[in-house]
């Protein structure tokens, strides 16, 4: 699997699809989701469809097999099915509820989507949501289809198929259920494997084996892979060619390497650059002149223990954490799903209350405080100084509030400004965060992800913190606009001299912007040190493994062969 | 989540709606609920000036008009030259049949009975702040009474005890839910803000009300009020007893929004913001249930007017002479006078239509209330 | 699962506990007792009572002790004996006059259930399936009419319709033939030809508001990604629609029984009354207006259990269709 030739010219089409047009008409007009898309897929290889959200990526997938979700339909188009006995067959030219399309679905085009939870029914066991699709297309019988089904649970590697079969579906972990999709989708060896973002939802170790898992059966059965992600390192790593979509239609078709090492269109330079820019350290940090050392830490935490639930099996969310916040520095925070660093970050707040340790705090007058021993005005005091960035750009601000009423709250309930001087600080901090100030009077509904996020920044420095915890504050956010919000929340940190506890799970956002890095698993701190040091060389088995599970995004440097599992 | 999703066509405008604006926007494109917001309107203006719309005295015993039928309204006068509009009806003459003895009521029709829009009639109190004589239709011959619906037993006007009953029915909703819902918020909000015990505890007691059957509580309960009470009192001992079950599903409704609310990223941002616990309550959370509540008890005010209704027609509510809906149906209680006169059934179809609108209404506010996550 | 049955099953005890407690306070809550309405009936027909003789008829009911004694000399009566005490207008022991009338009752009761799900099921999926259609519209009118008609007006009409158009007395469960008559085939027979008149009545509200529920329910689930899964598996629509979206939708249904039953017991007591039907509503709502406090108590007691009893019966059949709240 080292770098890919173009397919040779001699391979078999399985689908082409041709200026395929699907609208979703609305109150407010029609929206042109998929708007004259055309590509092919061939036998054997892997088709990656790319676009940042809203591109349409979905909908084509969706298109295909004429499952778009109502009022969306397909204009016009051709799509057409190449069997391998040389018949044909006009998809688009199916009524999307006729016998032909149906035998279609599931037994030539299987598809494996995205939530691999409410993908799934939960009430049905999952032998029962398998053999259903043997039982329709194969006609077998109750027990070749068990019998069939059984294995195929084994062939996507679930431990004890023959128990599994009976289980229901919340009884799995979530890399667990894809594989369940996985082997539900290939229950009639279909030609072609759609899979619309099927390891978004998944940590990137889980991520690393339904990867890996999908391509090991590509191979043994041979089928067409047409694989939908906004992940452009996932795309380096498997595919062969690459559509790139931009509002609804395609801005560039090429190998992966052409895509990656010469595109032509613009879009796609761009989407490259953003990838590549946070493959390294940000520019403005590389400026920097060096941090203090010696200037005593803003935050100590010692021993911090976070504990869930009483009685006989409690759960330790945090586990015996120390760590360190200097001045004017970035320490990075990341993990896993279930690693415990958003348990820190609230800890750190204040939110929480841990179940054992420390928290000290240094105020900018020197002495310190014990923030967990802090009664209730300190507390509030501290938490002036100490201010969060959430992850969700739309849970995270009231949409019953004004912008300015959002970004005042913490200023008017501090009695800091009121009247005329709040409104004045409001467009203040509004420009500072790139907002236009006389858009204060609007709703968060009136604004996009990346503005909305500005607004939780805007808010968190309202009140001149000296510390930001920010909590995934770039994973809802497409990559594009990650780089640009990282490079603001850093101009803030110089201007500011803030410091920021910066958790999240992406390595590379992690390496564009931190100083220092904390590697969390299972609630424990396993590695800590400089950020260039644990993204490029860390010493903790861990760490290693979890970096070798990331995709790179370079086609012409796949790993994924290399990588390996961590046991604890 | 887009504008195309809310659907407004003007993006600006939108982007400084406020929820009340948008939850406007969303509910004025809901047919049926606008229909219930007429309906509802119209039925509480007449709740509010019930003797306007009256055209005789609700309480005035006419022995001569017993079981009078309906009078054919005619609005179109051609008698004269041409043609008017001048609503009149025929005048009724009661007479006995000659063979079976039976006293039977005809009309008259070379006598005219006039009314007249916006004329005077019987004086009647505006909610006790002033008397008035001026009604939107009234007899042109105080002598000659305009039965439009009819008459009962008694002779008494249905049309006008219908529009007087109006006051006492919807106005029992209203005041039954007002009671409920300060139980429900109080309760609920604290079930719902300090979890632990304490919601357990509350959650154990909205269960068990709810399994409870109303009516026969409800029976219990009213049976237990004296008899002779003042109207007034007894009027709000019913709308107590109302409430003593109806307060279980709000509550659980304040519960669960509250329990959802509290989770939100944006009351915890409000929280480090340093806003007090009372603000975060009533500025951060209140405004974001406010709407659901509304359409809660919205929904809630329809079984509150068919509760009283039953109850007062089972003879354990309202006691005449006080005039509601239910006391007016339990002149159609027995086969015998409503085969007489099936006019009695009226006071039904206005309770019908009135739970209708206000099903319409809240149908329509629930669907509306968030306007945020579609 | 077990575990949870029973869990649930000991959490009916305090809840009958209390409820016994709470149906005593409430047959005593009505000023003066049966001995005063006894006494005020026979002043009616000029007789006369002494005070001696008040106060013995009082001693002899146990009236003049305190509550708390009354209650424990009722509820361990019930317990232990399945003694319900006496009624007194009646002079003979309440337990030997309810069970007949409560069996109507729950006859009534669950011959509705039936009908009201094998309405509201049909009716409801279609409703939510063909979204905004001329036949969902009319689905729409019709239920919300359902909703705003009160059962007795309802019985009222039919009633009517009955006597003036048909010229023949709607009312009772059985002609008058075989009131009294001992059971037989003819006489289950007459029973079932009563019996659709009461169903029909208390079913109609019912229906209404389920057939909303049903139809909300679905249509949260219709467009759940397990939907677009089962397309994508080449199922037929009528065949996904029933085996995924329907069966999800039937879970939260299942639990309108737990305020269903309430309902309909509520409802059939009204419409019980108007249309004079030998179930508890018309002798709980004489007993109570003539304070005949036994056996308005033994009603309210049974009646309330009735319901309780459902809203277990729909927790159980709940979990054993959900797989989610079985396992835990």
């Amino acid at each position: 699997m080292n770098t890919m030739p173009l397919p040779p010219a001699s391979s078999r089409p399985v689908l082409e699809v041709r200026d395929l047009v699907t609208h979703f008409p609305t109150r407010a007009g029609v929206v042109k989701a998929v708007d004259g898309v055309s590509f092919t897929v061939h036998a054997g290889k892997t088709l990656c469809i790319v676009g940042e959200s809203g591109s349409g990526k979905s909908v084509t997938a969706r298109s295909i097999l004429q499952i778009v979700d109502e009022p969306g339909h397909i204009v016009s188009g051709a799509m057409i099915l190449h069997w391998p006995d040389g018949r044909s067959t006009d998809i688009a030219q199916l009524r999307n509820r006729s016998r032909a399309i149906r035998d279609i679905r599931g037994r030539d085009i299987a598809m494996i989507f995205q939530e691999p939870m409410s993908s799934l029914s939960p009430v049905h066991t999952v032998g029962d949501q398998i053999t259903e699709v043997l039982r329709l297309h194969l006609k077998l019988s109750k027990a070749a289809a068990r019998a069939r089904c059984i294995e195929l649970l084994g062939q996507v590697e679930i431990p004890n198929p023959d128990k599994a079969i009976d289980r229901y579906t919340f009884e799995f972990s979530g890399g667990m259920r894809q594989r369940v999709m996985i082997a539900m989708s290939l229950a009639c060896n279909p030609m072609l494997l759609i899979a619309d973002e099927p390891t978004t939802a998944l940590d990137v170790t889980t991520q690393a084996e339904i990867l890996a898992l999908i391509r090991k059966l590509q191979d043994q059965h041979g089928m067409a892979v047409m694989f939908i992600t906004h992940d452009m390192g996932v795309v380096a790593e498997i595919a062969d060619e690459v559509v790139v979509m931009y509002h609804g239609r395609v801005v560039e078709t090429g190998s992966v390497d052409t895509i990656f090492h010469n595109a032509t269109h613009d879009y796609t330079r761009r989407l490259i650059g953003s990838v590549l820019k946070l493959e390294q350290k940000a520019e403005i940090r590389l400026a920097r002149a060096p941090l203090d050392d010696a200037a005593p830490p803003v935050l100590e935490v010692h021993n911090l223990t976070m504990q869930f639930g009483a009685g006989k099996n409690p759960f330790k969310a945090l586990d015996n954490v120390s760590l360190i916040v200097k001045p004017g520095e970035t320490l990075g925070i990341v993990g896993e799903s279930g690693s415990g660093k958003t348990t820190l970050g609230r800890c750190l707040m204040g939110v929480y209350r841990p179940s054992g340790g420390q928290i000290l705090y240094r105020r900018a007058d020197g002495t310190t405080m014990d923030v967990l021993q802090a009664d209730k005005p300190s507390l509030k005091a501290y938490q002036r100084d100490i201010r969060m960035v959430f992850q969700d750009p739309v849970g995270s601000l009231n949409p019953r509030m004004t912008v300015a009423q959002i970004i005042g709250e913490p200023l008017y309930v501090n009695n800091i400004a009121k009247g005329r001087a709040l409104d004045d600080r409001v467009a203040e901090l509004l420009e500072r965060v790139g907002l236009n100030p006389d858009w204060r009077e609007r709703y968060p509904h009136a604004f996009s992800g990346g503005q909305r996020q500005r607004i939780g920044i805007a808010r968190a420095v309202a009140l001149s913190p000296r510390v930001i915890v920010a909590d995934e504050a770039t994973s809802a956010l497409d990559v594009s606009l990650r780089a640009q919000m990282l490079d603001l929340m850093m101009e803030l940190q110089d201007r500011l001299g803030l410091s920021y506890v910066f958790i999240s799970h992406d390595i590379g956002v992690i390496r564009y912007m931190c100083d220092r890095v904390a590697v969390m698993y299972r609630g424990r701190i396993v590695e800590t040190g400089a950020a260039g040091q644990v993204c490029d060389a860390p010493t903790h088995a861990y760490t290693q493994a979890l970096l070798s599970a990331i995709p790179r995004p370079d086609p012409r440097a796949r790993r994924m062969h290399e990588r390996f599992r961590y046991v604890a | 989540m887009s504008e195309a999703a809310l659907g407004v066509i003007d993006a600006k405008r939108t982007a400084v709606a406020s929820q009340w604006q948008l939850v406007w926007w969303a509910f004025r494109r809901h047919r049926l609920a606008m229909i219930g917001l007429v309906m509802t309107v119209a039925f509480y203006i007449v709740a509010i000036i019930p003797g306007f719309f009256a055209i005789n005295d609700p309480s005035q015993q006419n022995p001569r008009a017993a079981y009078q039928p309906p009078a054919a309204l005619h609005l179109i006068d051609t008698s004269g030259d041409g043609w008017s509009i001048d609503p009149y009806i025929h005048a009724s003459v009661l007479k006995r049949d000659p063979e079976t003895l039976e006293m039977i009521y005809t009309t008259d029709p070379k006598r005219k009975v006039e009314l007249h829009f916006l004329g005077q009639g019987y004086e009647y109190s505006v909610l006790g702040l002033f008397r008035s004589r001026l009604h939107l239709l009234s007899s042109s011959n105080p002598r000659e009474p305009v039965f439009l619906l009819g008459a009962d037993r008694l002779g008494r006007c249905v049309f006008s005890r219908i529009m007087q009953g109006a006051q006492i029915s919807l106005s029992v909703g209203l005041v039954g839910v007002f009671l409920s819902l300060t139980i429900g918020l109080l309760l609920g909000g604290i079930s719902g803000y300090y979890g632990g015990c304490t919601d357990f505890a509350i959650q154990r007691v909205i269960e068990f009300v709810l399994a409870l059957p109303s009516i026969p509580i409800w029976l219990a309960l009213s049976a237990a009020l004296p008899q002779n009470w003042p109207a007034a009192l007894n009027y709000f001992m019913i709308t107590v007893i109302l409430s003593l079950t109806g307060w279980a599903q709000l509550a659980r409704v304040v519960r669960g929004r509250f329990l959802s609310l509290r989770t939100e990223e944006f009351v915890m941002a409000a929280r480090l913001d340093g806003a007090s616990e009372s603000r975060i309550i009533f500025r951060h959370m209140l405004p974001s249930f406010a709407s659901h509540i509304i359409a809660s008890i919205t929904l809630a005010i329809p079984a509150m007017i068919l509760a009283e209704t039953s109850l007062s027609f089972l003879g354990l509510g309202l006691q005449p002479p006080t005039i509601s809906w239910g006391v007016l149906l339990r002149e159609a209680q027995n086969i015998r006078s409503i085969a007489t006169a099936p006019w009695l059934f009226a006071p039904g179809i206005a309770v019908v239509l009135a739970v209708i609108g206000l099903n319409f209404l809240g149908d329509g506010l629930r669907d509306a209330a968030d306007p945020y996550n579609r | 699962m077990l575990k949870f049955i029973a869990k649930r099953l000991l959490w009916m005890i305090p809840a009958l506990l209390v409820l016994s407690f709470l149906t005593f306070v409430l047959i005593q809550l009505p000023p003066g007792d049966y001995v005063t309405t006894y006494i005020a009936t026979l002043s009616a027909s000029n007789e006369v009572i002494d005070q001696n003789t008040a106060a013995d008829l009082r001693a002899r009911f146990g009236l003049d002790q305190p509550m708390i004694v009354q209650y424990w000399k009722w509820i361990s009566g019930i317990l232990l004996h399945g003694d319900f005490g006496l009624s007194f207008e009646w002079q003979q022991p309440v337990s030997g006059l309810i069970w007949e009338r409560m069996a109507f009752t729950l006859l009534l009761t669950f011959a509705t259930l039936l009908a009201t799900w094998g309405i509201a099921l049909p009716i409801g999926i279609f409703s939510a399936v063909k979204k905004y259609t001329v036949g969902d519209y009319i689905v729409t009118l019709f239920s919300f009419i359902g909703l705003a008609v009160p059962s007795f007006l309802l019985a009222l009409v039919l009633m009517y319709v009955a006597a003036v158009k048909l010229g023949q007395e709607v009312g009772g469960l059985f002609s008058d033939a075989f009131v009294t008559a001992p059971w037989s085939f003819a006489k289950l027979w007459d029973l079932m030809q009563h019996l659709w008149i009461p169903v029909v009545i208390l079913a109609v509200s019912g229906t209404a508001s389920l057939v909303r529920v049903m139809r909300a329910n679905l249509l949260d689930e219709l467009h759940k990604p397990y939907v677009t899964t089962a397309r994508a598996k080449g199922l037929s629509e009528f065949h996904l629609l029933m085996k995924y979206p329907v069966r999800l939708a039937m879970n939260p249904f299942i639990s309108t029984i737990a305020w269903l039953l309430p309902n309909l017991v509520s409802g059939s007591i009204i419409v019980a009354i108007v249309l004079n039907l030998p179930t508890a509503g018309p002798m709980l709502l004489q007993s109570l207006m003539t304070q005949d406090m036994y056996l308005a108590g033994a009603f309210l007691l049974l009646i309330c259990m009735l319901t309780m009893l459902g809203s277990l019966i729909s927790d159980i059949l709940l979990a054993l269709v959900d797989p989610r709240i079985r396992l835990e």
